[in-house]
């Protein structure tokens, strides 16, 4: 875990108010596991005061990607920096996918900008395991597909792909494949995975999915962003420092 | 050369900046990001006798300048600190202070007992000023005569810095601070957080899961400010700051109106080197400044004379 303050090389509209930042840090892209993330103080000023979390997008060379959808008051003020200014991150941080545990089809699953863990999760997983990816995303102009596998979309209002959700496509992609020793990478909005998490049972296939929740430090501190687990010792984990990637089976999502 | 040091019951502390309850876990956690040993004191995360879960979710919403928290004492409990995180902070070079927390009088009393028996903690917080749970905390806080025997107690049971945390949620905290130095403690420290709210307009709903919780940050620095002054004026114990401190500049606003130390709080979860840093802010000024002392800060607000702040409002 270090603290750098990085310049900003590269920002750019990917999509209907979506954004890919790059940030130079040897440092941190040394180090950066798929789905782990970087906590950024957007500006110096006290309002906001809080870093906001992104999962690390991509990395390349000694650059570091996030991808963002302006939703807030955090991404507003991120998506109008320019290369050359100065970006305060801390990370690498919290608990990788297991991309290294035992399967022979991965299938990655997104919903939205969930999709921000899954080219280092593909990098990673390499060329030795077949890779099947599922985006899902409200409209086409919002699907983000570059530097991933073998993609299959699905859009809420039908414009590319599937015409629903993601996890009714994947559900009607399991009834008609079969997917040898599958294991599921997911990152997406909670029903979303709520839903992923049943239809994985269903099918018992081993589901990894890494949760999103406001924290104030990212560092396992404050002990502010608790999801409730089942069947474990504790009954809250922190997303930050205990995630965000969890067994899916082991979160009630409720 | 500035004379960092100050002095809270039996302690010296090397520089007077401490880090607050809950904002620094139990001090391994920061490690990676900061040379711990260049902080004035580590204040752990309150203990209770058993570990608690803590709040359900929403525990934290940010709100203008601050943020608001419901973690409701979530901690590992007496037992695991000790075996598991004591060990960490015996190797320390600088003071570590055991917060305690409980829901009954006996339970301060068997935690800070197990805690005495262990080499390498040179004092303790009390906090009876916690807003978000339901038995204890605040509810023994807004008591004058609960604050004054758990004190009492307590202070039958160590001879190390015994330090009083109180909780702004009352009319008169001076009082509150009479009846902990009556009692026998060596300092108070004040402010602990605000009782606050944040409404979801989308779900008009409260935020977080216990509809209200406890508000610190940048926006409740005035009122910090104003409450360690009625404290610092009416008790001879020293006072400890707390409320809001983000940079040098308002720790050294703390030390004039009467603290002796201050704690950073909400400010290590942007930055866990923040005292540190804040720390050596304080001595850059007094060099600046050709202040000996930090000692010389303490209590030398001019009150007699008020100033224009134009300049730095413009």
């Amino acid at each position: 875990m270090v603290h750098a303050v990085c310049p900003i090389t590269s920002h750019e509209n990917v999509g209907s108010q979506i954004y890919v930042l790059g940030f130079r840090s040897s440092n941190l892209s040394a180090n950066i596991e798929p789905g782990q993330f970087v906590n950024i103080k957007v500006d110096d000023s006290r309002s906001p005061l809080l870093r906001r979390p992104f999962s690390v997008y991509k990395v390349i060379r000694d650059v570091v990607q996030i991808i963002f959808n302006v939703v807030g008051a955090g991404t507003k003020i991120l998506s109008e920096k320019r290369p050359g200014e100065m970006l305060d991150v801390i990370g690498p941080l919290g608990r990788p996918f297991g991309v290294k545990s035992r399967y022979e089809t991965a299938l990655l699953v997104a919903g939205g900008l969930g999709v921000a863990p899954l080219p280092m999760v593909t990098d990673a997983i390499g060329g030795k395991r077949n890779i099947v990816t599922f985006l899902g995303a409200r409209t086409k102009n919002q699907v983000v597909c570059t530097s991933l596998t073998n993609v299959h979309v699905a859009t809420d209002d039908g414009s590319e792909g599937f015409h629903g959700t993601v996890v009714d496509l994947l559900r009607y992609e399991l009834s008609r494949n079969l997917f040898p020793n599958p294991r599921i990478f997911a990152c997406g909005p909670l029903a979303m995975l709520n839903s992923l998490n049943k239809l994985a049972a269903e099918y018992a296939i081993p589901c990894e999915v890494s949760l999103e929740s406001t924290m104030a430090c990212g560092i396992g501190i404050c002990q502010g962003c608790p999801v409730e687990r089942v069947g474990q010792e504790k009954k809250y984990s922190l997303v930050c420092k205990e995630g965000p990637v969890f067994d899916s089976q082991t979160i009630r999502f409720s | 050369m500035v004379h960092t040091r100050v002095t809270i019951g039996s302690l010296v502390l090397k520089n007077p900046v401490l880090v607050a309850s809950g904002t620094f876990g139990y001090g391994d956690e920061c490690a990676d990001l900061v040379d711990v040993n260049r902080l004035g004191g580590v204040i752990t995360k309150s203990l209770s006798l058993k570990p608690r879960e803590g709040n359900p979710p929403v525990r934290i919403v940010e709100t203008t300048g601050g943020m608001l928290n419901s973690i409701g004492l979530a901690n590992i409990g007496v037992e695991k600190f000790i075996v598991a995180k004591l060990p960490y902070l015996q190797t320390l070079q600088t003071c570590v202070i055991v917060n305690i927390a409980g829901s009954t009088i006996d339970e301060y009393c068997m935690v800070l007992s197990r805690l005495d028996e262990q080499d390498g903690i040179h004092g303790y917080e009390i906090n009876v000023s916690c807003p978000n749970v339901k038995e204890g905390g605040l509810s023994f806080g807004t008591n004058c005569d609960m604050v004054a025997e758990i004190t009492r107690r307590l202070r039958l049971l160590t001879k190390k810095t015994l330090i009083v945390k109180l909780t702004p949620n009352v009319t008169h905290v001076s009082e509150f601070a009479r009846a902990a130095a009556g009692a026998g403690a060596d300092a108070v420290s004040l402010i602990n957080t605000l009782v606050g709210m944040a409404v979801d307009l989308k779900r008009r709903a409260p935020v977080l899961s216990t509809t209200t919780g406890g508000l610190s940050g940048p926006a409740i620095k005035p009122v910090a400010l104003a409450k360690v002054y009625e404290v610092a004026r009416a008790v001879t114990i020293p006072v400890i700051g707390i409320g809001g401190i983000v940079s040098p500049e308002d720790a050294i606003e703390f030390l004039l109106v009467g603290a002796s130390a201050v704690e950073v709080g909400t400010a290590n979860f942007v930055d866990p080197a923040a005292g540190v840093k804040i720390a050596e802010g304080i001595e850059r000024y007094c060099e600046e400044n050709n202040i000996g002392a930090v000692t010389d800060l303490i209590g030398s607000l001019n009150v007699a004379q008020t100033t224009s702040v134009i300049d730095s409002w413009l």
